[in-house]
């Protein structure tokens, strides 16, 4: 279990299609809502522990991530900065690193080849690769692995995979519930409690946040590490430092005052 | 010119960004003779402690010990704080620098490992590294390894058990956060190091 000091982090996730940042509700119907260097910026001003950005297209469109728009997000950053979406090579990962990133997070490259995994361990440290994972429940009781922004079935189940992913190195798990993506219904806690049980690296729960309450939920039952928000900041609908004090208020530690 | 020692552990854009805040004059090298030129040195580091072997193997200790003959300030950053104790349990083959004593060690049983993210360091005394940041401020930290507390330990972080979250003796600070990733808090350690 995690130490009483040590917070809980609140990561603002931006998720960016051609440079711009959008929301998918259930990974579909996308908006558009700024600029990714103007909203990170603003999301660690307003307290947010950590940003993550999601190129969502880049592996569907099968094209590197856009280095540029990495570049110029990560130039007034100062906390950490993860970058995901398109990463295939030992290479591409350098290549974000090299323009600011602290970690990337990958997906269906991993899965396609889990060496990948070990490979930018080894040069960049296990610190800086997070694998991600879109989970969704299947009729076994378990939960499936997808590729491919949710587009594809792996044949994988999810214990397995992170149990694999942290053998191979992974440094952190983004695990996204697909089910609960985009609803804002709250986070699937029996998932994320599942994948925190079965590994000893953090897990960052996503998909599903709509209210503190909701965080409240991931982090006690859940027993996540780190949660993940999107659409809930952007559009204004709750600013991180209050989301903070509920937490706060009812003994989750958060870093608060920022 | 402060020089950033670049011994492949580890990506140094971050790092290298969060000094031109506070200075035009920052390299990132390998090279000895440019650490012995330099005013100040950064040692940062991330990843495990056999990384430190390069700095041996190219001879990049005995630059960084006559820098600090010279008494010129160096800030070890995570392993770079690390390398400063004697070793560290996750390579006994490799040693440390030895500036304090002491071996890093892992983290009791009843904490997950690695310690990642951000957790509030307590101050022990007067420091010119953390002045001017009050105490029990929150810094990022990723590391699976802790350095213990000695004499020169400034600061302290509770994670399991306690260990240093800040060191400093003269000329020679170290960190086991990263003020490069700790928001406006970490920033503030970085111009105090620039400014010393």
């Amino acid at each position: 279990m995690p130490s009483e000091t040590l917070a809980r982090r609140i990561i603002a996730c931006l998720d960016v299609d051609h440079g711009r940042v959008v929301k998918g509700i259930r990974f579909l119907d996308l908006r558009d809502a700024g600029d990714p260097a103007v909203l990170a910026w603003a999301h660690s001003q307003a307290g947010a522990d950590e940003l993550i950005l999601l190129d969502i297209t880049a592996t569907s469109d099968n094209r590197a991530i856009l280095i540029e728009t990495v570049r110029r997000t990560a130039t007034c950053l100062f906390i950490p900065f993860t970058v995901g979406g398109g990463i295939r090579s030992l290479r591409d990962a350098a290549a974000v690193f090299d323009a600011g990133g602290d970690k990337i997070a990958i997906n269906s490259a991993a899965l396609q080849n889990p060496s990948l995994i070990t490979e930018i361990a080894h040069r960049f440290g296990s610190q800086a690769v997070v694998v991600a994972i879109d989970a969704k429940r299947n009729n076994a009781h378990s939960y499936d692995v997808f590729a491919a922004g949710g587009r594809k079935r792996t044949g994988r189940e999810v214990l397995s995979w992170v149990r694999e992913a942290q053998e191979r190195g992974a440094g952190e798990i983004l695990l996204t519930s697909m089910d609960r993506d985009g609803t804002g219904s709250g986070f699937d806690c029996e998932l994320t409690a599942a994948v925190a049980h079965a590994v000893h690296i953090p897990v960052i729960a996503s998909g599903g946040a709509g209210g503190v309450e909701h965080f409240a939920e991931v982090f006690q039952a859940g027993c996540a590490d780190a949660a993940l928000a999107a659409s809930i900041f952007h559009f204004g609908i709750k600013s991180v430092a209050d989301l903070k004090m509920s937490l706060r208020s009812v003994g989750i530690p958060v870093r608060y005052p920022c | 010119m402060i020089a950033i020692v670049d011994y492949q552990a580890g990506n140094l854009t971050s790092v290298k960004k969060a000094f031109l805040r506070f200075t035009h004059e920052c390299v990132v090298t390998s090279d000895p003779a440019q650490v012995r030129r330099a005013d100040m040195l950064v040692l940062p580091g991330v990843g495990h402690f056999s990384a430190t072997g390069v700095l041996t193997k190219n001879e990049l200790n005995e630059a960084i010990l006559d820098h600090l003959r010279r008494g010129a300030p160096l800030l070890g950053i995570c392993l770079g704080l690390q390398w400063l104790f004697d070793g560290s349990e996750e390579a006994r083959e490799f040693s440390g620098l030895g500036i304090f004593k002491g071996v890093c060690a892992s983290f009791p049983a009843s904490v997950k490992s690695p310690h990642v993210g951000w957790n509030r360091i307590r101050l022990l005394g007067p420091t010119r590294l953390i002045r001017g940041i009050p105490d029990n401020s929150y810094f990022y930290f990723t590391h699976s390894f802790r350095a213990p507390v000695v004499d020169a330990t400034t600061a302290v972080c509770q994670y399991g058990a306690s260990f240093a979250a800040a060191v400093e003796r003269d000329n020679v600070f170290g960190v086991q956060f990263h003020p490069e990733k700790s928001g406006a808090t970490g920033l503030r350690v970085v111009e105090n190091f620039c400014a010393l």
